[in-house]
C-alpha cells in the first residue's frame, strides 16, 4: 500500500509539473482572448472564432483562443463591471456598454466612435413568428391587439432583445397614429395585456414559444427567428415582417482597461475589426444578421432578409435618452404594469 | 435534553473528548467567513440608503408584491411539503416493499439537481401542451405560468426537507407505542392524532422551516414556470435580478436585506414553537 500511494504522488507531481512545463512553453505563443457576448450570438461566434483563429495564426504565426461567455446582455455587462475580463464585449444593446463605460470606466465614453457604423458590424431586427399557415391572420403589429391573440416576448427589464421589442412596437404606433406619443403608449399597454408569460431572456422566450406552444405569435430577433425556422423545419412556424421595425444595432467594443492590464490590445482589436472584413460579414450574413457592408456577403444570405421599413434608436433620442425614459425603475414600461391601468 | 436546568448556561461543559478551543474557533471563524461576513455586507450596503429611503424602497407596491408572491408561495408549498413528506417518510420507514431504496434515494434528487433544469422540466410537464397540463387545460386548470407554478417548482425543491428531517424520528419511534395505544382501547385516528404525530412535531416544523426557507430563497426553478408578470407572478429574487438589470443596486439590497429580516423572523418564530412542542411532548430532543 505504502509504495503504491508514494508512486502514485510521485506520478501525480510528474502530471502536475508537466502540466505547468506545458501551459508555460504555450504561453509565449498562445493567448486566449474573452468575448462576452449575449445569448442569440452563440452559433455566430462559434464560427467566426475558428476563422479568426485560424486568420490570426496565418498572420503571426501565434495561436490565439477565443473564449466566448454567452447569457443575458444585461447580466453580461454587470459581469464585467464586477470584474470579469472580457478583451471584446458584443452586446444586445449600446446602453449595456455604457453602463460598463460609466461604472467601471473600462471602456471610454466615445467607445461608439472608434469602429465603423457605431461600432455595430451587423445589425438586426424584429419580427413576427407564427404559427404555420398564421391561423390567426397577423400581418402587421395592429393585429396584435386584437381580442384572442396572445403575443410572447421577453421582459425588458431583464433582456435587451425584449427592449427593441418594445420600441418597435412603440415605433409603429407613434407611425399609424400621426406620431402621437400618448397614443403609441396606449397601444404598448394594450400590447402588453396580451404577453401571458415575461420570460428572462430571448432563447427562453423562444422555448415558451416553440415548445411549451403557448401564444399566437412571438416577438422575436430575426436571427432568432431564422433560427427557430431552421431547427424546427418550417413545416411547424413561418416569419412575418411587419410593416415597420426597428433597426437593431448590437454594438461591440474593446474593453480597454482589461486588454492594457492583459496585453491582448493588439489581437482584440484585430479581432473586432474582422467582425467588418469579408469572413465577418459573410458570416454574419450566414446567421441571419443583416450584415453592415451586404456587398461583402453571400448574395443569396442577403436576399432571404425581407424588405422592411426600420427606424433607428435616434429616432428615440439614442439610447442614452431612451434607456431612462422607458425602461429605469418608475419608466414607461413599468407604468404601463402599474395596477389599475 | 440530557443537560437542561441549571448547568444550561455554563460556557464550557466539561468533556472527555479535548479539542473544544480549537474546535469553536474552526466553527466560528468559518461561521463568520461564509456566512456572517457576505451577509454584514448585504446590512451594510443597504444601510448606506438611509432609513428614508431604504422604507421607501422597501414598501414600494411592487416590492411589497413581489415579497408577498415569494412568502406566500413558499408557505403553500412547505405545508404541502409537511404533509405529504410525513406520509412519504412513513410509508418509508413502516413498510417493506420491492423498489423501496431506490424510492429512497429518489427522494433526494432534488438536492442533487440543478434548480434550473427542475424548472425547466417542471414547466414542459405542466405548459397547456404539456404531459400533465394538457389534461388538466380541458378543465380549466392552469398550473404553468401562474402562482399555483410557483409552488410546484417549490414544492419539487423543498421535499427532501421534510422527509428527511422526520425520517430519523419516525424510525425511533417504537411499534410497541402504537401497539400499547390499541390495546388501551386508542382508535387509529386517535392513535395517529394524539400519540405518533405529537412526537413528529418538532421535527415536522424543523423541515417546514427549512422548505419554507428554501422557496422564499429560490429563483432558478421558479423564473421558468411563473410566467413573471409584475404583480401576478414576480418573484421577490427576480424583482433583485430586475433591479440589478437597471444597475440599481441600492434597490436590490434594499428587496433582500428585507427577505432576509423577514426569514429570520419567521424561523425564529418557527424555532419558538418547536421548542415549545419539545417541552410539551418531549420527543425528539
Amino acid at each position: 500500500m505504502g509504495s503504491n500511494r508514494l508512486t502514485g504522488i510521485v506520478k501525480l507531481a510528474l502530471v502536475v509539473g508537466s502540466l505547468q512545463l506545458g501551459s508555460v512553453g504555450l504561453a509565449q505563443a498562445d493567448t486566449t482572448i474573452l468575448n462576452v457576448s449575449y445569448d442569440p450570438t452563440r452559433e455566430l461566434y462559434k464560427e467566426f472564432n475558428a476563422a479568426f483563429a485560424e486568420k490570426w495564426q496565418a498572420d503571426t504565426g501565434e495561436t490565439v483562443t477565443i473564449q466566448t461567455s454567452h447569457g443575458g446582455s444585461g447580466k453580461q455587462a454587470r459581469s464585467v463591471i464586477d470584474g470579469l475580463e472580457a478583451d471584446v464585449v458584443t452586446l444586445a444593446l449600446e446602453a449595456d456598454i455604457d453602463a460598463i463605460a460609466k461604472e467601471s470606466g473600462k471602456i471610454p465614453a466615445d467607445w461608439k466612435t472608434r469602429f465603423e457604423n457605431n461600432s455595430s458590424p451587423y445589425t438586426s431586427t424584429i419580427v413576427f413568428l407564427v404559427r404555420k399557415g398564421n391561423p390567426k391572420g397577423i400581418k402587421d403589429w395592429g393585429d396584435l391587439v386584437k381580442e384572442d391573440i396572445q403575443v410572447i416576448t421577453p421582459n425588458p427589464k431583464t433582456s435587451g432583445g425584449a427592449r427593441w421589442n418594445f420600441l418597435a412596437a412603440w415605433a409603429w404606433a407613434r407611425a399609424a397614429n400621426g406620431g402621437d406619443d400618448g397614443k403609441a403608449q396606449e397601444y404598448v399597454a394594450q400590447l402588453f395585456k396580451h404577453v401571458p408569460v415575461l420570460d428572462t431572456g430571448a432563447r427562453g422566450a423562444t422555448t415558451t414559444f416553440v415548445q411549451r406552444g403557448l401564444g399566437d405569435v412571438l416577438l422575436a430577433w430575426e436571427n432568432e427567428a431564422y433560427l427557430s425556422l431552421e431547427e424546427l423545419g418550417p413545416d411547424n412556424f413561418e416569419i412575418v415582417t411587419p410593416s415597420i421595425s426597428i433597426k437593431a444595432e448590437p454594438p461591440v467594443a474593446l474593453v480597454d482597461g482589461n486588454v492594457d492590464s492583459k496585453g491582448t490590445r493588439k489581437v482584440a482589436e484585430a479581432y473586432l475589426n474582422y467582425l467588418y472584413s469579408d469572413v465577418g460579414q459573410k458570416l454574419a450574413a450566414k446567421h441571419y444578421y443583416r450584415p453592415f457592408k451586404p456587398e461583402l456577403a453571400d448574395p443569396k444570405d442577403t436576399a432571404r432578409f425581407a424588405d422592411v421599413k426600420l427606424v433607428t434608436i435616434d429616432e428615440f433620442g439614442g439610447w442614452k435618452e431612451a434607456q431612462p425614459k422607458f425602461f429605469a425603475d418608475g419608466g414607461i414600461f413599468d407604468q404601463i404594469y402599474k395596477p389599475g391601468q | 435534553m440530557a443537560f437542561r436546568s441549571s448547568r444550561r448556561w455554563q460556557f464550557r461543559q466539561p468533556s472527555v473528548i479535548p479539542g473544544f478551543g480549537l474546535a469553536l474557533g474552526v466553527t466560528l471563524s468559518w461561521l463568520t467567513l461564509i456566512v456572517l461576513i457576505p451577509l454584514s455586507g448585504l446590512i451594510w450596503r443597504s444601510s448606506g440608503l438611509g432609513w428614508s429611503k431604504f422604507f421607501a424602497l422597501a414598501s414600494d407596491e411592487r416590492t411589497v408584491n413581489a415579497l408577498t408572491i415569494s412568502f406566500g408561495t413558499a408557505f403553500v408549498a412547505a405545508v404541502i411539503n409537511l404533509v405529504f413528506g410525513v406520509v412519504l417518510a412513513w410509508v418509508l420507514v413502516r413498510y417493506q416493499f420491492p423498489g423501496k431504496r431506490v424510492i429512497d434515494a429518489m427522494v433526494d434528487l432534488p438536492f442533487a439537481l440543478p434548480t434550473a433544469v427542475a424548472g425547466i422540466a417542471l414547466t414542459a410537464l405542466y405548459a397547456p401542451n404539456g404531459w400533465i397540463g394538457s389534461l388538466l387545460e380541458p378543465l380549466g386548470i392552469k398550473i404553468a405560468f401562474t402562482p399555483a407554478g410557483i409552488v410546484v417548482a417549490l414544492v419539487f425543491v423543498g421535499l427532501p426537507f421534510v422527509v428527511r428531517t422526520v425520517q430519523p424520528i419516525m424510525e425511533e419511534i417504537d411499534k410497541e407505542v402504537e401497539e400499547a395505544a390499541a390495546t388501551l382501547g386508542a382508535s387509529r385516528y386517535q392513535t395517529i392524532s394524539r400519540v405518533l404525530l405529537p412526537g413528529l412535531l418538532p421535527a415536522g416544523l424543523t423541515g417546514f422551516a427549512l422548505a419554507f426557507a428554501r422557496g422564499v430563497g429560490e429563483y432558478g426553478s421558479v423564473i421558468f414556470i411563473a410566467g413573471n408578470l409584475p404583480y401576478v407572478s414576480e418573484i421577490a429574487p427576480l424583482l433583485i435580478i430586475i433591479r440589478l438589470e437597471e444597475f440599481n443596486y441600492p434597490a436590490a439590497t434594499a428587496i433582500a436585506a428585507v427577505m432576509l429580516v423577514l426569514s429570520f423572523i419567521m424561523l425564529l418564530v418557527i424555532n419558538t414553537i418547536q421548542s415549545w412542542s419539545r417541552r410539551r411532548y418531549g420527543y425528539g430532543a
